[in-house]
């Protein structure tokens, strides 16, 4: 067992894991952190896809002990109070979820693609980068159309600050 | 049409708890006390279970049991059932193998469960399964339909000689027979219908807690139809019975077919929970996925078609082959007959059909329904079949379908389905023209200047859904009826409560089945809630499958909102001191028509809790329910057309355009149905392309996890283009047909007749990989 100090959604946490313990059930299984969801365990569909220290990473593919230190932001801790991340907005207004498995993934990963592309993103683009997302329902076509809505808020939103 | 009423593209209500990570899934659920359970699973295709020696297991730490096949058994837990009796051409039955929840003797597919671990937690469970020393006995496999059919080849079952389920037919042979001798031209094809896994993004999990005070099982499952699962779980598998079994399926991740089965797990998880004395929870990962979700298609099938001399079809014969692994799924035996062979018709006139369907088993995974469910077979068989006859006899695609399209309706098929109504034309039109069909030949021209193969495909699905009249399946061998209940509570502040057995997973039900209340009776859809997923709650529903919510569910739930309207229209008119025939319902208010005299829904509904001053005789509370059986299927129609292009070199290829236009009936959520045509698209185009769920010869499972099963990701599919044209569904009062399905189903047979457009070879089978296609370009298939 290893007690492992990191920063969760904002807030300092100390859990004591056994060393095997993955960070997706960290989150899960001792934080309670729910909406982070397991898919495949070969790292291949990203329903568990974090931020730590603000890059996108799978979480079923990092220790928990290898998160030490980090700050690790989670699906639940994107919106500000009732204001909804412009991300988690343009998926609701594109409809692009179904039944919302892959969602938190998908969010999480869409976030990274719009700050690593800035407005610079097309349809290619955004197809290209989600390939490490499996969605089984909505066929990815609002996902790619959610995704390009939420580059032109974050803009805007980066732009009045 | 109000904002927020029928047609109106509403934004779902179920999305805020799914975008903030608040959605609640059976793995997310934790109770008091909880287990962990693990399965033994067979690594071996064929073999009998020698000895299990569970000692070293048991001494572990933390580990609470280790139970066995040959407990289950002699505990007398049912064996599975398959819900549809199916007889073949002699009249015998079916030949149904026994299939335990455990295997205490004989296993016959990789990842068929011998033994569960219940520890205290889950990396406890799975380090004890690693100790248990299970003894098997090798015993020869058949992977494959021609090896399972083959003269001496391994047995499966002793019920089922020749590994034969039935030889079923429908249709009428001699009348095939008499089309094809006067046949001008006969087209054949043969082609198979490559096995699927159904891959939903959650992973099936149980959590059984059994109340020893109670005698009371509470179930949380990953289920499209709790009810069907308690009653199976009830009336055949001997867990409880139904007033002391709860079955709930809270959020569940995506279905498409496979969560409709009753599966061994939760059998086990009850049956564990009860001899351990505390809550089971099992979570399946994505090997066990592979290995146990019920799978779809696999099909291998000789088809032809007899025309005249004037390209008119006149007779259609199908022979198929269906493997149906190694046990009988519960609905698995409907799959390739009743919702297979009924569609062989298709959108065309043809007067006479006669199809031959061999059940087969094999030592792999049992196959059932799967998005479309027979229905993609049925569809990609025919309009491959028409393709292939058009460039036989060398008219356009297009023109020969048209030629042969129903266009008088109802139209009675020769294989049973009735069809109500139609466009065939309309939504032809409308896809080549969203596509430019007429321009395509000088758009290919431009592209083979450039080195480049360009293909069009078109695909002229038709599908049966809204599922299903009972008495009609009730005569054609299905265990149950197939409505739907309902039941409205207006609550006495006005607020509303729709129960339904309609199970919600991705479908949108909470956003669209508010729609209609909305519509009904002009209040916001916040004030309305949608009740679903819980036995105790809801008391009765046959789930969500077959494209059959909005057609069966939804039209439950307008029978009961009738029935409410009824009584609140009484206490209204008794209120107004109006005639009950001059009240209007507008906007949330009752009016006395003509009148400035009104009384909103709130103080109605008051009033009937309050029963101060109801009308002489009338009970007190506003709360109604029905249940509705529909009269026929719905048909579902449209055109879809694929443009792409082929890479010579690799054989990889590109898509240029893709159009859809379905015919649906009343759209009840435009946005909502789009979603689901766009999903079903790219299950098609998945099926057409990537998706192969491979076995070697030994019956090991060569695809089991998603590094070696090629799922479709963003970059492998393009966006759509989708219109609707519209015949509105005469057999149920809001015109609507069902979308669920019908991009599975329409999508794959465009793919491929627009690869084997654009390469010259028909001679190509799903999926068409690049490695397939490649060979297909070069001559040595």
């Amino acid at each position: 067992m290893s007690t492992v100090k990191l920063t969760v959604n904002g807030k300092a946490v100390s859990v004591e894991v056994e060393d095997r313990t993955l960070l997706v059930h960290l989150l899960r299984d001792h934080l309670n952190l729910t909406g982070t969801h397991v898919g495949c365990d070969t790292s291949q569909c990203g329903a568990c896809v974090v931020h730590i220290d603000g890059r996108s990473v799978k979480s079923c593919t990092v220790l928990a002990a290898q998160a030490a230190g980090a700050n690790v932001t989670t699906i639940e801790g994107i919106a500000k109070g009732d204001e909804l991340h412009p991300m988690q907005a343009a998926f609701r207004d594109n409809h692009g979820l179904q039944c919302g498995y892959c969602t938190p993934g998908m969010i999480m990963s869409a976030i990274d693609i719009v700050h690593r592309h800035g407005g610079e993103l097309d349809e290619a683009t955004v197809r290209e980068e989600l390939e490490g997302n499996i969605c089984r329902c909505t066929g990815y076509h609002n996902i790619v159309k959610a995704v390009l809505d939420a580059a032109g808020r974050m803009k805007v939103a980066q732009a009045a600050e | 049409m109000g904002m927020e009423g029928i047609g109106a593209s509403v934004v779902r209500k179920e999305d805020k708890r799914f975008i903030t990570g608040k959605g609640r899934y059976v793995d997310d659920i934790k109770l008091l006390g909880m287990t962990y359970a693990h399965f033994i699973r067979s690594p071996h295709a064929h073999a009998k279970v020698k000895s299990i020696d569970s000692s070293a297991a048991e001494a572990m730490p933390g580990v609470v049991a280790v139970l066995t096949g040959r407990q289950i058994v002699d505990d007398k837990v049912g064996n599975l059932i398959c819900g549809w009796a199916v007889t073949s051409k002699d009249g015998s039955p079916m030949r149904m193998g026994a299939w335990p929840a455990m295997a205490p003797e004989t296993v016959r597919f990789v990842g068929q469960a011998v033994a569960v671990v219940i520890a205290e937690s889950k990396n406890l469970a799975r380090d004890a399964a690693e100790a248990v020393v299970v003894e098997y006995e090798e015993l020869p496999a058949v992977a494959d339909m021609p090896s399972a059919l083959k003269p001496g080849a391994p047995q499966l079952h002793p019920e089922a000689p020749g590994n034969v389920v039935y030889d079923w037919h429908i249709g009428d042979e001699a009348a095939v027979n008499a089309a094809f001798s006067k046949a001008a031209n006969v087209v054949s094809l043969e082609l198979t219908n490559n096995r699927l896994a159904p891959n939903a993004m959650e992973p099936r999990a149980a959590i059984a807690d059994y109340d020893a005070a109670e005698e009371h099982f509470t179930l949380y499952t990953t289920s499209q139809n709790p009810h069907v699962a308690r009653l199976v779980l009830s009336a055949f598998y001997n867990i409880a019975p139904e007033h002391k079994l709860r079955v709930i399926a809270p959020d569940v991740g995506g279905g498409f077919g496979s969560k409709i089965f009753i599966y061994p797990e939760e059998m086990v998880a009850l049956w564990a929970s009860k001899k351990v004395g505390r809550p089971v929870k099992w979570t399946g990962d994505r090997t066990e996925a592979f290995l146990t979700d019920a799978h779809g298609r696999d099909h291998i099938s000789k088809a032809e078609m007899a025309f005249d001399a004037d390209n008119k079809i006149l007779g259609l014969r199908v022979k198929t082959h269906a493997n149906f692994g190694a046990y009988m799924s519960l609905f698995s035996s409907s799959v390739p007959t009743y919702l297979y062979a009924t569609l062989l018709s298709g959108q065309y006139n043809i007067p006479a059909i006669y199809a031959e369907v061999m059940g087969v088993y094999t030592n792999t995974t049992p196959v059932d329904a799967y998005r479309g469910a027979g229905r993609p077979e049925a569809s990609y068989l025919l309009e491959r079949l028409v393709e292939t006859a058009a460039r036989q006899l060398k008219v356009d695609p297009a023109e020969l379908r048209r030629k042969n399209f129903i266009t008088q309706f109802p139209h009675q098929t020769p294989v049973i389905m009735a069809y109500d109504t139609g466009d065939f034309n309309a939504s032809l039109d409308a896809a080549m023209k969203a596509i430019d069909y007429a321009g395509f030949p000088a758009r290919k021209a431009a592209a083979k200047a450039q080195g480049k193969l360009r293909g069009i495909g078109l695909s002229c699905y038709i599908e049966a859904c809204g599922i299903a009249p009972s008495k009609a399946v009730g005569s054609l061998g299905a265990g149950v009826g197939l409505w739907e209940s309902a039941e409205i509570r207006v609550n006495p502040v006005g607020t509303i409560e729709v129960l339904t057995g309609s199970h919600s997973h991705g479908q949108g039900h909470e956003t669209t089945f508010c729609q209609l209340i909305a519509e009904r009776l002009g209040v916001p859809i916040s004030q309305v809630s949608i009740v679903h997923g819980d036995t105790d709650k809801v008391q009765f529903g046959m789930g969500t499958y077959g494209s059959r919510s909005a057609a069966v569910g939804l039209t439950a739930i307008l029978k009961a909102m009738e029935k409410v309207e009824a009584k609140a229209k009484k206490i209204a008119a008794h209120a107004l001191e109006a005639s009950e025939g001059d009240i209007i319902i507008e906007n949330g208010e009752f009016k006395v028509t003509g009148t400035d005299k009104s009384i909103a829904l709130p103080m109605v509904a008051l009033a009937a809790y309050t029963a101060h001053n109801l009308p002489d005789g009338m009970e007190p509370g506003l709360k109604e329910s029905a249940f509705y059986d529909p009269t026929n299927f719905t048909f579902p129609a449209g055109t879809y057309i694929c443009e792409l292009e082929v890479d010579q070199a690799t054989g990889k290829t590109s898509f240029v355009n893709f159009v859809a236009a379905d015919d649906f009936g009343r759209l009840i959520n435009p946005m909502i149905v789009e979603g689901q045509v766009h999903g079903g698209l790219v299950q098609g185009i998945g099926q057409a392309l990537l998706e192969h769920a491979v076995y070697d010869s030994n019956g090991q499972p060569v695809t089991a996890s998603f590094m070696d099963y090629a799922m479709p990701r963003a970059d492998d599919v393009p966006s759509f283009k989708l219109s609707h044209t519209t015949t509105l569904c005469p057999g149920n009062p809001l015109g609507v047909k069902g979308c669920g399905e019908a991009g599975a189903i329409g999508a794959s047979a465009a793919v491929i007749n627009a690869i084997t457009d654009a390469i010259g070879n028909n001679k190509l089978e799903m999926p068409a990989t690049p490695d397939r296609v490649w060979h297909a370009i070069h001559g040595n298939a």
